[in-house]
């Protein structure tokens, strides 16, 4: 196989982990509606629908950072290193997150069940908008740069290097940050999604529903402002092996370019649309979660595809263009992109017992009496 | 860069307390999940609510633990990319490959599975549930076993040649990484030492209910597995802590030299049982290497080459270049002030490959290819002004190997002893002289289990790819204060949740202990 091609499609299987990842994010949105205005049961059923379910996430990013450094691993090293606090923030909300479920309602906890609460709405809000501002920085750039004779520089060894903030700057970008915001409403929206199919408590799913209206009447505004942010950004074009040239509205030349990516990207929005529409106005619906779920999957790869393909820059660099990251100049070689495909033919049989035993789990429904957890 | 030496030693730090916070967690989710799958095994065979109780019991123990062995893991992945980025540049298209894999192989296993086993008990057949345990025990040691094949190969790093037009490694023979020796006994060592901690940690606390004279039938049963499962665990253990001394000998002598505070090497060469170090031996100098110290005739020897004549080097024989050859006998090979030019050759080297791509002068960059090659293998000395920069901490390693040594063989004799009260001697159990000894095993196999890292890592320091890339030369671009304040970000959560976890493992003793007490009646 040709390293392109291996190259191509490596960065679809990023993609479709990276798309999963933010399905998943559901868990951290049902995490921020701990502190709502919901009854002790109510609580104790969203504890018990997003428990069985946590750990899915927290391994999906795991996988996603794996599959990143085993794929593209310049691009592990610059950001990673460089946008220091921006992962750190994010890794350490997931620590709080990963003893939270078990700890919580344990006996001799020591921190009591209303700190765990809040190490899941840290995790919830903190998790969802800072993954959002670093997949952001994916289309509106970073403060990098890459030199990889620094190597043999003995005083300053590093070849990435970032800003002196890192990764606080990537924070305070107002673009990176409504696509953060965009992701938690997005995650909040199929939170109530997913728990409405999940939960049967009749006065707790009207509440659900009237959640999914609210949150997804905000999602689908903030996307739409998102959209047209991506849509007249310029983006980097790589015109050689190590040159890249700046290209007005280069997302919407690639939404144009890529059609299969576009109509993917269509189809992902109308089912969105159409699992938050139809749980508003079908009041006995309860499967708006697949329709939403399986779009944002179709949304999230069709983005992932207009920031990688058409010779873009995934990764831009503000500082030095030159710098800036793209599939071509950031992969793994040949031979492991070669090897990582033989291994990801697994990939649809871990798919299958995942489907295996979700449906066995979620058979019993979450009850007031019976939270499984 | 602004205090590299500081910066790198705060990424060191932040490295292992990660790491070794992990290490207390990865261990028992290794072991118990067996134990447990065993005792599962026998409630659906006997479909004795007994079983379930006590099945049930240890899965709550165990659950507790797994949530801060998650915790602690996901932060150890990313810290290849935060902490040390150029690491990841340098070797990233052959160690990334192995935490992939483990990801998608083991981690997906393990989440799925973790799930239906503590919250599937009404929502799935008891087939499947006992499939789920399994699954997840299953995908706790594959987990290990890619994970150790990476740091087997950052220790010795095979199935790669350097790409100079790409200033990185990268992979040409992934069976080599992958079935590497040095991560074959790595990872038995590892698992079937999980076994090890995870039989003492079940026989101690059983023993426990055992003290409070309650919950008898739930210990002695308990006890049963738990020995059976932590002997076997000790022969894997004692089989492959054999193979990888000989595999340290081999390919990180200067870790082993250091692990017995041996300067001077020699045919024939004791073994240091213990003995107290002299804090102030220098490499090179006169100084004598013990303040005390009992040794064991020929031991290192047979240890290190299985030859009780073999020969093994000291440091300062490693640092003028003598070491053992293939025939276990004496061999003159590079002295470290050859390596170090060498090392800077190849750097050198590189240089002007990197000078004549951008020239376009193909011949030149030819030319400096073939001077990397020849002088690669000793790429990472190249960042060194002296042999003794090469040296890792002495004092550490030695102590933490004997500490190691000491606690296995204390553990060895104990569950030999637990083995033969449980299946032979029961009264024994009774004893309170064995039951306090069982109680006080339960810190000394984690600390056992601890010094063993302790020891694998820093003794390989300054390395952090064996030759080829020093610590200092694979940092990110950071601000030590930067590494320092997520170090104590961690420290302190890590403390405090170890400190929740145990509070809530006293806690549900107390209540395991009454769920039995019940079943019994």
């Amino acid at each position: 196989m040709e390293l392109e091609y291996l190259q191509d499609y490596w960065w679809l299987l990023i993609a479709v982990l990276g798309a999963l990842l933010v399905f998943l994010l559901f868990v951290q949105g049902g995490q921020t509606m701990l502190f709502q205005r919901f009854a002790e049961t109510e609580r104790t059923m969203i504890i018990g629908s997003l428990g069985k379910k946590w750990e899915l996430t927290f391994t999906t990013l795991v996988v996603f950072g794996g599959a990143f450094f085993a794929s593209f691993p310049l691009f592990y090293s610059t950001s990673f290193g460089g946008a220091y606090w921006l992962w750190m923030l994010i890794l350490f909300s997931f620590v709080l997150q990963a003893v939270s479920y078990e700890f919580r309602r344990k006996p001799g906890n020591l921190f009591g069940t209303r700190t765990y609460d809040c190490f899941l709405l840290i995790n919830g809000c903190v998790g969802c908008i800072l993954l959002g501002v670093a997949v952001g920085m994916m289309f509106f750039g970073a403060e990098f740069t890459v030199s990889m004779g620094n190597i043999l520089d003995h005083g300053s060894p590093v070849i990435s290097r970032w800003a002196p903030t890192h990764g606080l700057e990537a924070i305070a970008c107002w673009k990176n940050l409504l696509l953060g915001v965009t992701v938690l409403m997005l995650a909040r929206t199929l939170a109530s999604l997913y728990m409405l199919n999940d939960i049967a408590d009749d006065a707790f799913c009207a509440k659900l529903r009237r959640q999914t209206a609210v949150n997804g009447i905000v999602f689908v505004a903030l996307f739409l402002a998102f959209l047209a942010v991506l849509l007249t950004q310029r983006g980097l074009t790589q015109t050689g092996p190590a040159t890249f040239e700046w290209t007005d509205y280069k997302y919407l030349h690639n939404l144009l370019a890529l059609w299969p990516a576009t109509i993917a990207f269509a189809a992902g929005v109308l089912a969105v649309l159409w699992g938050i529409g139809g749980t508003m106005l079908r009041k006995s619906w309860r499967g708006g979660i697949w329709w939403a779920g399986a779009g944002t999957i179709l949304v999230i790869i069709a983005l992932f595809c207009y920031a990688g393909f058409n010779s873009t820059a995934y990764y831009p660099s503000l500082l030095d263009p030159q710098s800036s990251l793209s599939i071509r100049n950031s992969s793994s070689t040949k031979f492991t992109l070669t090897v990582m495909s033989w291994v990801s033919v697994i990939v649809p049989f871990v798919a299958a017992y995942i489907i295996v035993a979700w449906r066995k789990m979620d058979s019993v429904k979450v009850t007031a009496t019976d939270s499984g957890h | 860069m602004e205090n590299l030496v500081e910066v790198v030693d705060w990424s060191r730090w932040q490295f292992a307390l990660t790491a070794m916070y992990h290490w207390l967690f990865v261990p028992l989710t290794l072991g118990i999940s067996v134990i447990i799958g065993i005792m599962e095994t026998i409630y659906y065979r006997t479909r004795s609510q007994r079983w379930l109780a006590i099945t049930k019991f240890w899965m709550t123990l165990f659950g507790i633990n797994f949530a801060l062995g998650v915790a602690t893991g996901i932060i150890l992945e990313f810290e290849f990319g935060t902490n040390w980025s150029n690491y990841s540049w340098f070797v990233g298209d052959i160690f990334g490959a192995p935490l992939a894999i483990e990801g998608l192989l083991a981690f997906f296993m393990e989440s799925t599975f973790i799930a239906v086993m503590f919250f599937g008990w009404k929502k799935v057949s008891p087939r499947f549930h006992l499939a789920a345990t399994w699954l997840t025990a299953i995908g706790a040691s594959i987990s290990a076993l890619w994970i150790l094949i990476a740091n087997a190969w950052m220790q010795y790093p095979v199935g790669m040649e350097f790409d100079p037009a790409q200033m990185r490694n990268v992979m040409d023979d992934f069976w080599a990484v992958a079935f590497s020796p040095v991560a074959m006994h790595k990872f038995f060592h590892a698992v079937m030492s999980g076994w090890v901690l995870s039989g003492v940690f079940v026989t101690g606390i059983s023993a426990w209910f055992m003290l409070r004279g309650r919950n008898r039938a739930m210990a002695v049963s308990s006890i049963k597995i738990a020995s059976a499962v932590g002997a076997i665990g000790m022969l894997g253990t004692l089989w492959s802590g054999d193979g990888s001394a000989v595999d340290v000998a081999r390919v990180q002598p200067m870790k082993l030299a250091a692990m017995e505070g041996l300067y001077d090497g020699s045919a024939g060469q004791a073994i240091s049982a213990f003995g107290i170090l002299n804090p102030d031996k220098k490499p090179g100098d006169d100084q004598p290497d013990f303040l005390f110290n009992i040794s064991i005739p020929k031991g290192l020897s047979f240890l290190a080459t299985h030859d009780f004549d073999g020969y093994v080097p000291g440091i300062n024989d490693l640092i003028e270049g003598r070491a053992t050859g293939n025939d276990g006998k004496e061999t003159a090979t590079e002295s470290y002030a050859d390596r170090i030019a060498a090392g800077q050759r190849a750097q050198e080297a590189l240089r002007q490959y990197d000078e004549a791509r951008k020239a376009g002068d193909t011949a030149a960059m030819t030319d400096a290819a073939a001077r990397i090659k020849a002088d690669f293998r000793y790429f990472g000395y190249g960042y060194f002004d002296s042999p003794q920069q090469a040296v890792p901490p002495v004092a550490v390693t030695y102590y933490a190997f004997h500490i190691m040594v000491l606690a296995g063989g204390f553990l060895c004799l104990m569950l030999a002893l637990t083995l033969w009260g449980a299946f032979r001697r029961p009264a024994l159990l009774e004893k309170r002289w064995y039951i306090w000894l069982a109680i006080a095993s339960i810190p000394i196999v984690w600390i056992c289990s601890e010094a063993g890292w302790v020891t694998a890592e820093v003794g390989r320091q300054p390395w952090i790819i064996e030759g080829l890339m020093p610590v200092q030369a694979a940092v990110s671009d950071i601000s030590a204060g930067s590494v320092q304040t997520t170090f104590w970000m961690f420290a302190v959560v890590f403390t405090a949740f170890l400190a929740a976890e145990m509070c809530i493992m006293a806690r549900q003793l107390r209540k395991g202990a009454e769920t039995d007490f019940e079943i019994e009646k």
